[in-house]
């Protein structure tokens, strides 16, 4: 496989991030948290909900910054937003009042390197299968549909690094798996360092290289899974279903067997 | 089969049909009302004197004969007959409303004069009035234009920074606070000593009764622009240039096509009242001047030209919208 370019190393080290309430109290999102994700990896933070992998992911971003700690993109402290790390939220975000095509372009509209890179535009909107869609305005298109350009919208910078916040959320079961196989695909193709936030644990099973399974608040780091399967993964292998079975397991939420109320 | 294709096979089989008894005297009623109108306007005896009667007559004849034309041309052409179709009991509901006015006070004299002139009457006012009428319009039109302009533009900046910057908000808001409610032309008095001459004076009027409303809205519609949209654009390598011009004002146009509107209604009014207060010229002075020799017809004359102008200034302000606003088709609803 051809890879177009490199993903970037990130090292998060010793990262915590205490948030203030309104009466001063302070809330621990974060706590203590150390990971490197290889170049070209592809990395899943899961854990129950509100345990801090979104805002961790906002970290690396550079939207927002840690209360101690640091990380490094390459070796370099990652200081604010840049286009070298790309974003998709659950809510695919397009600006209403671009089309596709536009939409697409905002990344190198925004660096002022439009002029020269137009046919870039096209070729990503081909990567995520919309060709023919670049004149469409974005209440005409499907979730998934939308989805696919938040993500063009975010490869066309090149990014070193994808982060990707419960990108498949708010999708339907076929959307959802259609769109795995397709952000695997454009993974395979670009090399990028994907780290995917979800709660959906087939989805991290399905898609990742390791799993990373967070705590409740304060999040720590409970486990690291490496997921040790040959792509593509088939969703009923019975190695599937044991990586399945240990996440579950590692977030404590595989139940008794429920007893009958009554008895016969 | 497409949709398409079914709506053309729809559409040729209704070609066919043969135009139904209902169809074609709703079609016919406008000429013949028409008729009707230009009868009794010649053949009843007046009792009010009116100067124009041949003139009158000339234009429902010219209005007659458009209407026998697009008759015609909406028995070969469906598109045209079904526009006729839906537009026709409405132009005949205008014509018996013309029938009656005339009626009761050119035939009959029934309302008092001069308070109340019959529709030929204010038809005489458009046709002998028409040069000072054309050029009261035109200098309407330029007092509006060049303060609504000023007023939009100092509005649009002005909501942006108080969107964008803290500080400017500190220093501005209880101004506008302040200042915006009170009616533009509460200041009259003030401003055409302030001003050298009444028309910037009324320019500042027009202006300063826009600007309220657009900077309002402008404010409101950037301060409620999504927080994702400025974080996106920010992973996406934007600056604050590209934050304030490509993301926060496209977002905020349908908030702030509100405020321009909101301003456009306010304006007219300042235009009228600033025009009858201190103005010598425009519409509104047109309307001082005439009621001063109580010509009444005239005043009519200048409120149908009034009329007329204005919502075609909104009609214009309306297709630049969902010109802009293009993106938001389907779920546009005012």
């Amino acid at each position: 496989m051809v890879r177009s370019e490199k993903g970037g190393h990130i090292s998060i080290h010793n990262v915590s991030r205490i948030f203030e309430d309104n009466a001063k109290q302070k809330i621990v999102t974060l706590n203590q948290v150390n990971l490197e994700i290889e170049p070209g990896e592809f990395i899943s933070l899961i854990g129950p909900s509100g345990c801090g992998k979104s805002t961790l992911l906002r970290l690396i971003t550079g939207l927002d910054y840690p209360t101690t700690g640091s990380i490094a993109l390459d070796g370099e402290e990652i200081k604010g937003p840049h286009y070298s790390r790309g974003l998709v939220f659950q809510d695919p975000t397009l600006f209403p009042w671009k089309t596709v095509w536009d939409n697409v372009a905002t990344g190198l509209q925004a660096r002022g390197l439009l002029k020269n890179k137009k046919e870039e535009v096209d070729t990503f909107i081909d990567l995520v299968g919309l060709k023919g869609f670049e004149k469409v305005y974005p209440h005409q298109l499907s979730g998934g549909m939308a989805q696919r350009v938040a993500l063009a919208r975010a490869l066309v910078n090149h990014p070193k690094v994808l982060l990707l916040d419960e990108p498949l959320g708010a999708l339907d079961a076929f959307t959802r798996m259609n769109l795995q196989d397709e952000i695997l695909r454009i993974w395979k193709e670009r090399g990028t360092t994907m780290v995917f936030v979800t709660h959906d644990i087939d989805e991290a099973v399905y898609l990742s290289d390791r799993v990373i399974v967070m705590t409740p608040r304060p999040a720590k780091i409970k486990e690291i899974i490496k997921i040790d399967l040959p792509r593509p993964r088939l969703r009923n292998s019975v190695e599937f279903f044991e990586y399945r079975s240990r996440i579950l397991e590692t977030l404590h939420i595989v139940p008794d067997i429920p007893q009958p109320e009554y008895t016969i | 089969m497409n949709v398409e294709a079914v709506e053309k096979i729809s559409l040729k089989t209704e070609d066919k049909k043969p135009l139904s008894i209902r169809e074609k005297t709703k079609v016919a009623l406008l000429p013949v009302v028409i008729i009707i109108t230009l009868i009794q306007h010649q053949f009843l005896p007046d009792k009010q004197i009116i100067s124009v009667q041949p003139q009158y007559s000339w234009l429902l004849l010219i209005v007659l004969f458009f209407s026998i034309v697009l008759i015609a041309v909406g028995f070969s052409n469906k598109s045209v007959f079904n526009w006729l179709e839906n537009k026709s009991p409405f132009l005949t509901f205008v014509f018996v409303i013309l029938i009656v006015w005339e009626i009761i006070t050119q035939k009959l004299n029934l309302l008092p004069m001069p308070f109340f002139p019959s529709p030929v009457k204010i038809f005489e006012a458009i046709i002998k009035d028409k040069g000072l009428l054309a050029i009261s319009t035109l200098h309407s039109l330029r007092l509006l234009f060049i303060g609504y302009l000023i007023g939009a533009l100092v509005g649009f900046i002005t909501g942006i920074l108080l969107a964008w910057y803290q500080k400017f908000r500190y220093w501005v808001n209880p101004f506008l606070r302040l200042i915006g409610p009170v009616p533009a032309t509460a200041w009259i008095p003030v401003v055409l000593v302030v001003f050298p001459n009444s028309f910037s004076a009324s320019t500042f009027l027009i202006a300063l009764s826009t600007w309220f409303s657009v900077s309002i809205m402008t404010w409101t519609g950037v301060a409620s622009v999504s927080n994702s949209y400025f974080e996106v654009a920010k992973t996406l390598g934007a600056n604050e240039r590209y934050l304030i011009l490509r993301v926060a004002i496209p977002s905020a146009f349908p908030s702030i096509f509100v405020g321009l509107f909101m301003g456009l209604g306010v304006s007219f009014v300042t235009l009228i009242v600033a025009e009858m207060l201190g103005v010598k010229a425009g519409l509104g002075w047109y309307i001082q001047w005439a009621q001063g020799w109580a010509e009444y017809y005239k005043v009519y004359a200048a409120l149908l030209i009034m009329a007329v102008l204005f919502s075609c200034i909104i009609a214009i302000f309306f297709k630049i919208r969902d010109r802009i606003l293009i993106y938001q088709k389907g779920m546009m609803k005012w």
